[in-house]
């Protein structure tokens, strides 16, 4: 309906309806209260202009009602904005469980996707229309932020741990993608477009662009050359623990407490090995920190993602 | 009104002004009144300065490609704009040249309970502007204002050391000026003058007292810590070398946030004083205006995860966040609410400082509820870091801050200088910069929902029509400025002298000639009315009309 009101961004998400929702409800609001002062303050300034004081009655100096008034009621107001705000935040927070990957690793001045199938794109992104996208990010030197204003969402990117966000494209078309945290020279240049496709198009577009190998496929042979399974494989043998099963399940850890296996504990496993020792394994293995890049530790993490127990149904974490 | 008709006398009466015209009398003085005048030359010179790369920002902003300027430059004007306005305009601005001069004379002191400190702040604040200075002359620094890590620890190749240092430096200043108004207000009120007797102007300056002198050793911890990151790669905020930049971002928001506080709240006192004068009227709910200058204070150190929804902070520390930003706001409505309500029935007098104080209201209003806009944790995820941020604290701190001060400005300069500007003039300059700041900031908040980033060197061209209308804007805005910088330095020698009261306000600073003796009084005053007590003192007095 905004199309061709030049003044209001594209709304192509499935939350951008909502944000919209908000921000015209706080328009609203801006509007009344605007109103009401600046009407206040020019009938008050030239009704009362060079009254005489002699004329004017004993002046009120104060009204505990009014002052009441003029705090719970703004305190109410905000207080149902900050729950609206509040639920769609949390829904921008949480991706639904059919969302696909895309990996994207930020650098001065450019982004680097990348599809679980292997297709690789700098500074676009191609993504089917009605499908539930999470990104994983990184960044390989400062923070940089993924913003697409036609689906309202924005998350930083930074460096050393991963950032996630999540969009369902409602409508088919070029988006506009930016980085908008400030990064340095060339930051107003690290800019890209969304083309968001109908599923058709988007197989399409699969087939035709230049794909590397899909990313578990490169995952798995970083981690036979790198020789992962001399430790991690099924026991008795193993020095290291099994990684089968491993991805969103919980893991005890040695010296107590457990964690949530993750994307990021699983990068953190393989740059600071130390850091999340699981229970009942020695220290032993060797840090990749400075051997790996950002980019081949996602392939790692995507093809440990694979690794699922046969029976157990492996639950999708976000 | 008591006042003798003053018709040039032959030499005019000693006051702090003529008493010695030497450098060294000026350099070297404790007199809060001169402290006062050397930040006034300071500060104008640093808002000129920032404010000519504004201008520089918005000529290259008027077409979508980066053609003016290179990149490289245009990150350093915006940064060197936000770092010279915020840390050498906007926190000692009020604070140090109408806080200075009227808080001993408003609670009828002397001088303040420290002088040799508060030159000793000058100084501090001198030397902190020179570091800045240099780094300006020497290449700049494109950080942006925010210092964001690792950018600014590891990757950037300008002068971060040189203004991270003059940030360090300016900070002891702020806590020496909180120290000292803290100290003098609790210590040195004259007889009678009574914590509820006394100017909102004062409530506010205490309440930016707090936050100067909790709030900034943060900043200058911070400052410290990237410079140690930088200097010798101590791993503290770059996860290169084991570093966390969230870690940063807190910190700085720490000090920064409530610093926003510290650029408003004294903005407010002078408000309260000027619609009060206006009025003729006691300003309505003063309790509640002196009290809630208190609790912005106090809830404003609560408030710095509000710029960190997106930054990867936990969403439930977000959520408390949003909650208290919320909260935060409400004691700004109730100021607006009461300023408003002060008008009501009072004896308007529309003057120079009233236009701008009846200005500052209306635009505080947009700026207030745009900052709900951004508490609110869904829609701030859209417009955090874009043009509708920019809009927001520009409407807070230009139309706000600026305007509040020049509205005390204009109000007091017949006490500071003793001579009055040419009224007309001067509320022509008021009106071309309300119109100039409107027009230069509104076409922002619809840039930034239309999703234009903010520090943009090149940008989308359907952003170009509101880019244009705002470069425009800021040109009446630029000359809006400049109208009273020039009239305001010709009346201190052409302009007609100004009487002890000329305003017919109330308070302490009006009872003592103008421009005030050293001493500030002839005798302690002896306080036996409320402030604002403008009911009481003019009832009686014939036809008093102000237009």
């Amino acid at each position: 309906m905004w199309q061709d009101f030049p003044l209001f961004p594209d709304s192509a998400s499935s939350v951008s309806g909502r944000v919209d929702a908000v921000f015209f409800f706080l328009i609203g609001l801006s509007i009344f209260f605007g109103v009401l002062i600046c009407a206040l303050i020019v009938v008050f300034a030239f009704k009362y202009r060079g009254t005489p004081l002699r004329k004017r009655g004993t002046p009120i100096e104060g009204s505990l009602p009014l002052e009441l008034a003029w705090t719970i009621i703004p305190l109410g107001l905000t207080m149902i904005i900050f729950v609206w705000g509040a639920r769609i935040f949390f829904a921008e927070s949480i991706p639904p469980a059919d969302a696909t990957d895309v990996y994207v690793v930020a650098k001065q001045w450019m982004w680097k996707l990348q599809h679980p199938t292997g297709q690789r794109e700098i500074n676009n992104l191609h993504i089917p229309v009605g499908q539930a996208v999470r990104l994983t990010m990184t960044s390989e030197d400062v923070i940089h932020s993924f913003y697409v204003p036609a689906f309202r969402v924005k998350q930083d990117v930074l460096p050393n741990r991963y950032s996630r966000m999540w969009f369902r494209a409602t409508k088919t078309g070029v988006y506009h993608l930016f980085c908008a945290e400030y990064c340095g020279t060339k930051h107003s240049e690290m800019i890209g477009h969304v083309y968001v496709m109908e599923p058709q198009d988007y197989e399409r577009w699969l087939s035709g662009a230049a794909a590397d190998e899909p990313l578990e496929v490169a995952g798995r042979k970083l981690f036979e050359s790198q020789r992962c399974d001399t430790c991690h494989k099924e026991p008795p043998d193993a020095r290291g623990p099994s990684l089968v099963g491993l991805f969103g399940r919980q893991v005890a850890l040695e010296g107590g407490g457990e964690t949530v296996a993750n994307e990021e504990y699983i990068r953190e496993s393989i740059l600071r090995p130390f850091a999340k020792v699981t229970k009942g394994f020695q220290p032993l293995m060797p840090t990749y920190e400075g051997q790996l890049g950002e980019e081949q530790i996602l392939q790692l993490v995507a093809y440990i993602k694979t690794l699922k127990a046969p029976a157990a149904g492996a639950e999708d974490r976000r | 009104m008591s006042t003798a008709t003053t018709t040039a006398p032959a030499r005019a009466p000693e006051n702090y002004l003529n008493t010695d015209y030497s450098w060294k009398s000026w350099l070297l003085t404790i007199d809060h009144k001169r402290i006062a005048i050397l930040y006034l030359i300071s500060i104008s010179f640093f808002f000129f300065v920032g404010g000519f790369f504004a201008v520089l920002m918005r000529l290259e902003l008027l077409t979508p490609a980066g053609d003016l300027v290179q990149a490289e430059t245009y990150n350093k004007l915006f940064t060197m704009h936000g770092l010279i306005l915020v840390f050498f305009f906007l926190i000692p601005g009020i604070p140090g040249v109408l806080g200075n001069f009227l808080v001993p004379m408003m609670i009828g002191a002397r001088d303040l309970a420290f002088p040799k400190l508060n030159l000793l702040s000058w100084y501090i604040f001198i030397t902190g502007g020179l570091f800045t200075m240099y780094a300006v002359a020497a290449g700049g620094v494109d950080t942006g204002w925010t210092f964001y890590t690792p950018y600014s620890s590891t990757y950037a190749n300008t002068h971060v050391l040189a203004v991270g240092i003059g940030v360090f430096i300016t900070g002891f200043s702020s806590i020496l000026t909180g120290l000292n108004f803290i100290v003098t207000i609790h210590t040195m009120r004259a007889p009678g003058m009574t914590w509820f007797r006394l100017p909102l102007f004062i409530w506010a300056h205490y309440a930016t007292s707090i936050i100067m002198l909790l709030g900034t050793p943060v900043i200058a911890i911070t400052v410290l810590l990237l410079a140690l990151e930088r200097l010798f790669h101590i791993g503290i905020f770059d996860p290169a070398i084991g570093g966390d930049p969230i870690l940063f971002q807190h910190l700085f928001w720490f000090y920064s946030h409530p610093a926003v506080y510290i650029m408003i709240l004294p903005a407010m006192g002078v408000i309260s004083e000027v619609i009060a004068c206006f009025a003729k009227k006691r300003v309505f709910g003063y309790s509640f205006v002196a009290y809630s200058s208190i609790a912005i204070a106090i809830l404003g150190f609560f408030v710095w995860g509000h710029h960190m929804f997106v930054s990867g902070q936990s969403p439930y520390a977000a959520l408390v966040f949003s909650i208290l930003s919320f909260l935060v706001a409400i004691p700004s409505a109730i100021k607006v609410f009461n300023w408003t309500a002060t008008l009501y029935q009072g004896a308007i007098a529309l003057k120079t400082p009233m236009l701008y104080a009846l200005g500052f209201i209306g635009v505080f209003t947009i700026g207030g509820l745009t900052g709900l806009f951004l508490a609110c944790l869904g829609l701030d995820v859209h417009v955090h870091d874009t043009y509708f941020v920019v809009a927001h604290f520009h409407y807070v701190m230009v139309g706000g801050t600026v305007m509040a001060y020049l509205a005390g400005i204009h109000f007091w300069w017949p006490k500071m200088f003793g001579r009055m500007y040419p009224e007309f003039l001067a509320r022509f300059a008021a009106i071309v910069v309300f119109c100039g700041f409107n027009l230069t900031f509104f076409p922002q908040f619809i840039l930034g929902y239309m999703g234009m980033p903010r520090r943009y060197h090149a940008y989308a061209e359907e952003f170009q029509v509101l880019n244009v209308l705002s470069t425009a804007g800021a040109s009446i805005l630029g000359l809006g400025y400049l109208i009273p910088m020039c009239y305001l330095v010709w009346s201190l020698k052409y302009g007609e002298v100004a009487r002890k009261n000329p305003f017919t306000a109330r308070g302490l600073e009006w009872t003592t000639s103008s421009p005030p003796p050293t001493m500030n009084f002839e005798e302690t005053p002896v306080v036996t009315e409320e402030a604002y007590a403008y009911h009481t003192a003019y009832l009686n007095e014939e036809d008093y009309v102000v237009r």
